[in-house]
């Protein structure tokens, strides 16, 4: 089969049609017809794009050459290290009783994994399981909350997507522990593509917590490009944590989407402080009235990183909210990028729509570019947006010095004090306690 | 306790302090007063070792130690206290964390043990009463969206706690309520001992009525103008600052 590929970017999609007509043949094929045309109208899509460059708008500050260039292996075939549970043990927050689906190097591990009784209705399961058991729930689901067409990446997801998470939280069910999927890059990931899709469905009324987690054993250069599609049904209560720690040689491209149905509230914390090139795109549909819509995040740079959050809401409907507070940590020579857009349709009057994005630089060659937007076109809403860069306010300091804190302690104080600020939003307690010892121990600061 | 002598102070160009003279000596309560402008929260600050300022000329002693050759940090380990006229927000730390950083950090600092927090909380409960306060203001940010007299009843707690020898005031009276200021007179009043002294700087003398200084001063134009007893305060009430500094003081009430 021919994809008209651009001529500068011919090489790197044969590359991509070779392996997706192999994942064709072995596996990727499977499932309901409509699922296969899906896919392959996903690789066509990628393979007219090719991977973005700094010329595209969206991808101005973030080159990812290095990733365009990289000769991936892309059929998941890394599974295999043996991975113990001892090893496993620190990137599971000390919560041996949560629902814990494990991937290792972008393969499900039963071995890994726990799996308690859940509450009738409740399904936490890897992606072929859930293929193999009701196809038909995939076939509605796969690549319908997170179109393919989004960015480059989520169309290459779309396609070759190998493994993943697939959860279904039925009308009314009540989760009272957070289910937390693992996605962990061991040395054998170096050189792979880690390619993984979940979906995430609660249904009507039901409450839920997730946490996804993606961590690395060893400093392998692997690439991560993983998709997340939540659907949030009527009245309906999510937490979200993406908690994104892999090594800081990786590069990692993340694209959640949110579908959010009426009266419903979905509350996502985001951290990142992992990968060498760190993309994570975060897009919310209000698609009803009355909804609620919070989005925190944390990211945390240092050395040479460069992370970029992206994210967008969509307010579509009369009487919503939306509440987005995101704040950057730069150390070393780090770049940060944050570009969030507010949409507010005609029909969305009411939206009471705020978004805030501080960031804090601890030296003199970190770097932030911050864009801020907000596209209002509706006339009875109440939508304020601002974002500030700066440094660590020198009376604070003398204030801390003053009751007898040491300089240095005093600057871990204050930088904690400016992360605490969206880490205290998270609601569910376990999940705040972890992420709080997480950021302690990543910002060298004593409990 | 403290001697200075000759001190001079200037904010970038503009010199503030241009050769103060004060001695405190143990047990004693001076109260600095002065029009605005006066330099009277400067000295305050320079004390504290504010960095906004640089010492020009002058030596501070504090019990036998060169002050003004030590960090913020030093000072309050030594025993100097500053309540600030500006307390700062310091959102995302509790009141029960940061108290117990500088209750330990001084601990420390002086070779003695560090409390843990459930020993920190015991000791908390007595300075908690002298603020006529439960334990729940533990659980709130540092004066994070605390009222102007919140703030300063946390200054005079931190005072309480931190058992400061030299304890100096900057205007912890002004814009409270005659509920607060009795809280602020009480935690002042509770710390006195005759191995510890007070620095009070005040532009009203109503504060005066609750703590009774041995001395008062009038600064003017960066230097001490006059110094009396606690008459000297009355007498500016009634009169204002002008016959002193020979200037108009429209903020002087």
């Amino acid at each position: 089969m021919a994809y008209r590929a651009a001529g500068r970017r011919r090489q790197v999609t044969t590359a991509y049609a070779k392996a997706f007509e192999r994942s064709t043949r072995n596996g990727g094929g499977q499932g309901p017809s409509a699922l296969v045309a899906r896919r392959r109208e996903a690789f066509e899509r990628f393979a007219l794009s090719g991977f973005p460059t700094t010329k595209d708008e969206d991808w101005r500050f973030t080159p990812v050459a290095p990733i365009a260039r990289g000769d991936w292996r892309l059929d998941g075939s890394t599974a295999g290290r043996l991975v113990t549970a001892a090893q496993l043990e620190p990137f599971r927050f000390g919560q041996p009783d949560w629902t814990t689906l494990v991937f290792i190097d972008g393969r499900f591990s039963p071995g890994l994994s726990h799996r308690p009784t859940l509450p009738a209705g409740v399904t936490v399961e890897p992606f072929g399981e859930a293929l193999s058991r009701d196809p038909e729930f995939i076939e509605r689901t796969f690549a319908r909350v997170a179109q393919p067409e989004a960015t480059a990446f989520s169309a290459l997801n779309a396609a070759l997507a190998h493994d993943g998470a697939v959860v279904r939280v039925a009308a009314g069910a009540d989760l009272t522990e957070p289910i937390h999927i693992l996605h962990l890059a061991t040395g054998e990931a170096a050189g792979a593509a880690l390619l993984t899709r979940t979906i995430l469905v609660v249904e009507r009324g039901a409450r839920a917590q997730f946490v996804e987690s993606f961590a690395a054993l060893g400093d392998a250069v692997s690439f991560t490009n993983a998709v997340t599609e939540v659907t949030v049904g009527e009245g309906a209560w999510v937490e979200h944590s993406r908690i994104q720690r892999e090594s800081e040689s990786a590069y990692h491209v993340g694209f959640t989407q949110v579908e959010q149905g009426r009266d419903s509230h979905y509350r996502s914390f985001t951290l990142s402080m992992g990968g060498a090139i760190a993309r994570h795109d975060l897009r919310a549909r209000l698609g009803a009235e009355n909804v609620e819509c919070l989005l925190y995040g944390l990211y945390l740079g240092r050395g040479d990183q460069l992370v970029d959050n992206h994210t967008v809401i969509r307010h579509e409907f009369p009487g919503c909210r939306s509440w987005e507070v995101y704040k950057g940590i730069l150390d070393g020579r780090s770049h940060a990028v944050f570009n969030g857009k507010v949409f507010v349709t005609p029909e969305a009057q009411k939206t009471d729509a705020k978004q805030t994005n501080r960031n804090l630089l601890l030296s003199e060659t970190s770097r932030v570019d911050t864009k801020p937007q907000l596209e209002i076109f509706a006339d009875d809403v109440k939508c304020t947006h601002g974002a500030t860069v700066g440094r660590l306010d020198e009376v604070a300091f003398f204030y801390l010095q003053s009751r007898g804190i040491s300089r240095a302690a005093a600057q871990q104080i204050l930088i904690y004090a400016f992360a605490a600020e969206v880490v205290t939003e998270i609601a569910s307690l376990p999940v705040r306690e972890a992420l709080d010892r997480l950021v302690h121990e990543r910002l060298g600061i004593r409990a | 306790m403290l001697e200075i002598r000759g001190l001079r102070a200037s904010a970038g160009e503009k010199e503030i302090l241009t050769g103060v003279d004060l001695t405190v000596a143990a047990g004693e309560v001076h109260a600095i007063m002065g029009p605005n402008g006066s330099g009277k929260s400067t000295l305050a600050q320079v004390l504290a070792g504010h960095p906004a300022y640089t010492v020009t000329a002058g030596t501070v002693i504090f019990q036998g130690q060169d002050l003004l050759d030590m960090e913020p940090e030093e000072r309050a380990q030594a025993g100097v206290f500053l309540a600030f006229q500006y307390p700062v927000e310091i959102t995302g730390v509790t009141n029960a964390y940061f108290l117990r950083a500088a209750y330990n950090a001084i601990r420390k600092a002086r070779g003695e043990e560090e409390l843990d927090p459930i020993d920190f909380l015991d000791r908390l409960e007595e300075k908690l009463a002298v603020v006529e306060w439960g334990p729940e203001i533990m659980q709130r940010a540092v004066n994070s969206g605390f009222s102007g007299g919140e703030k300063k009843r946390n200054e005079i707690l931190q005072m309480a706690v931190l058992e400061p020898t030299l304890a100096i005031l900057d205007e912890t009276d002004s814009g409270l309520d005659i509920d607060a200021l009795r809280i602020v007179a009480q935690g002042v009043n509770a710390l006195r001992r005759p191995d510890r002294a007070t620095i009070l700087v005040t532009h009203y003398q109503r504060l005066l009525n609750y703590i009774v200084p041995d001395f008062v001063h009038v600064l003017s134009d960066g230097r001490i103008a006059r110094s009396g007893g606690k008459e000297l305060a009355l007498e500016l009430e009634a009169r204002g600052y002008e016959w002193l500094t020979g200037q108009p003081e429209g903020a002087a009430r």
